[in-house]
């Protein structure tokens, strides 16, 4: 099993002019991964999360958008996985850390931890899908991940983390969306 | 005489889906982001779906529409939510969330399933569509009756002055649009 902040870590190394739509707890590890004004936190309600990385996908097919999403978040909103497959964005790729628990509401359980999210992405029409639980194959595979056609699903087996720092008055301070929207909105070199 | 003041009153109570959609487009639109909605499946949703220039992004639940049109207006792309007011009842954490609180341009065209076009929406046979303008008042939403083929002319407006001002609006579709 992996830890969040470890796929984390492995992940910013491969980061450059991405938006990174996160929430919650995986936006807490983010943050404190990489800082940057590139980074999309304010969804405003649990679960939209993937369906703002659709919409900004589909606003900027000439850059990358990648989605840190958790499981009880994506249950939520399921259904997004067959729109976001419709929509089919060549440029979007989407994780979920599951780790069995809506960590930001007490560590209660999420109703089935069975669930395979990477096989319903698959059959919603994903382009590619991976299940990550070892954090070496992982790390092999992330720039294979990142930089193929999308839409790409991952999962990212990972143990519950210890208790984090909520501090959502930083996390959605409209200056950090004022901030994205000015970054997301200049013309950068594509990857 | 008598038959061509009825003819007129009749006409004075149509309303265009190919104008709306047109106002739609004159207003810099360029995503329809929708779940269908009986009112205006003929007149708006099928028309659009065939329309080159708009983009149509069919999506299982409303909700997800307030998500994506904020991604696409942070990325300088306007967007339409077409929904049923079923689903606009169905998505109102997320307009809570996004639209009011965030301050994000949502705008939202709501179809209101089973109303009497000749009532007002407060006066409606149905207690789902009775409760969408007081819910949008207290939300402090923006919101405008689209009933008539001159009510098409808020459309503009309106969309130019959320996108401005970042903020939600909502025009409710009363009756059916009619089809071209």
């Amino acid at each position: 099993m992996m830890k969040r902040d470890e796929c984390f870590r492995i992940l910013a190394r491969h980061i450059k002019d991405e938006a990174v739509v996160a929430t919650y707890s995986s936006a807490v590890d983010w943050v404190g991964v990489s800082p940057r004004p590139l980074n999309y936190l304010s969804i405003g309600a649990m679960g939209l999360d993937s369906s703002h990385g659709l919409g900004l996908a589909l606003g900027r097919p000439d850059r990358r958008v990648v989605v840190l999403q958790g499981d009880g978040s994506l249950l939520m909103n399921l259904g997004s996985l067959v729109t976001i497959a419709a929509a089919a964005p060549k440029n979007l790729v989407h994780f979920v850390a599951h780790n069995d628990t809506y960590e930001a509401n007490g560590g209660h359980p999420i109703p089935n931890p069975k669930v395979d999210f990477a096989n319903i992405a698959r059959s919603a029409g994903y382009a590619a899908t991976y299940d990550f639980s070892d954090l070496r194959m992982f790390e092999q595979q992330i720039a294979h991940v990142l930089e193929q056609d999308g839409p790409v699903f991952a999962t990212l087996h990972v143990e519950p983390s210890k208790p984090l720092k909520y501090d959502y008055a930083s996390l959605y301070d409209p200056a950090k969306r004022n901030a994205f929207k000015a970054a997301w909105q200049m013309r950068s070199a594509q990857r | 005489m008598e038959a061509t003041a009825t003819r007129a009153a009749a006409t004075a109570r149509e309303l265009s889906g190919a104008g709306i959609i047109a106002a739609i487009k004159a207003s810099g639109v360029e995503y329809i982001l929708s779940v269908p909605d009986i009112v205006t499946s003929a007149g708006l949703l099928a028309p659009i779906a065939k329309d080159k220039d708009l983009h149509l992004v069919r999506v299982c639940k409303e909700d997800e529409c307030i998500g994506i049109a904020t991604g696409l207006a942070y990325s300088d792309k306007r967007a339409l939510v077409l929904i049923q007011h079923t689903g606009f009842l169905d998505s109102i954490n997320a307009i809570r969330g996004v639209a009011v609180e965030y301050k994000q341009p949502i705008c939202m065209m709501i179809g209101l399933l089973q109303h009497d076009p000749d009532k007002a929406p407060k006066e409606s046979p149905r207690y789902g569509v009775r409760i969408v303008e007081p819910i949008l008042d207290d939300m402090g939403i923006v919101h405008h009756l689209l009933n008539v083929d001159a009510d098409v002319a808020k459309i503009k407006p309106a969309i130019d002055k959320a996108y401005a001002e970042s903020q939600p609006v909502a025009f409710l579709v009363g009756r059916s649009p009619k089809v071209s």
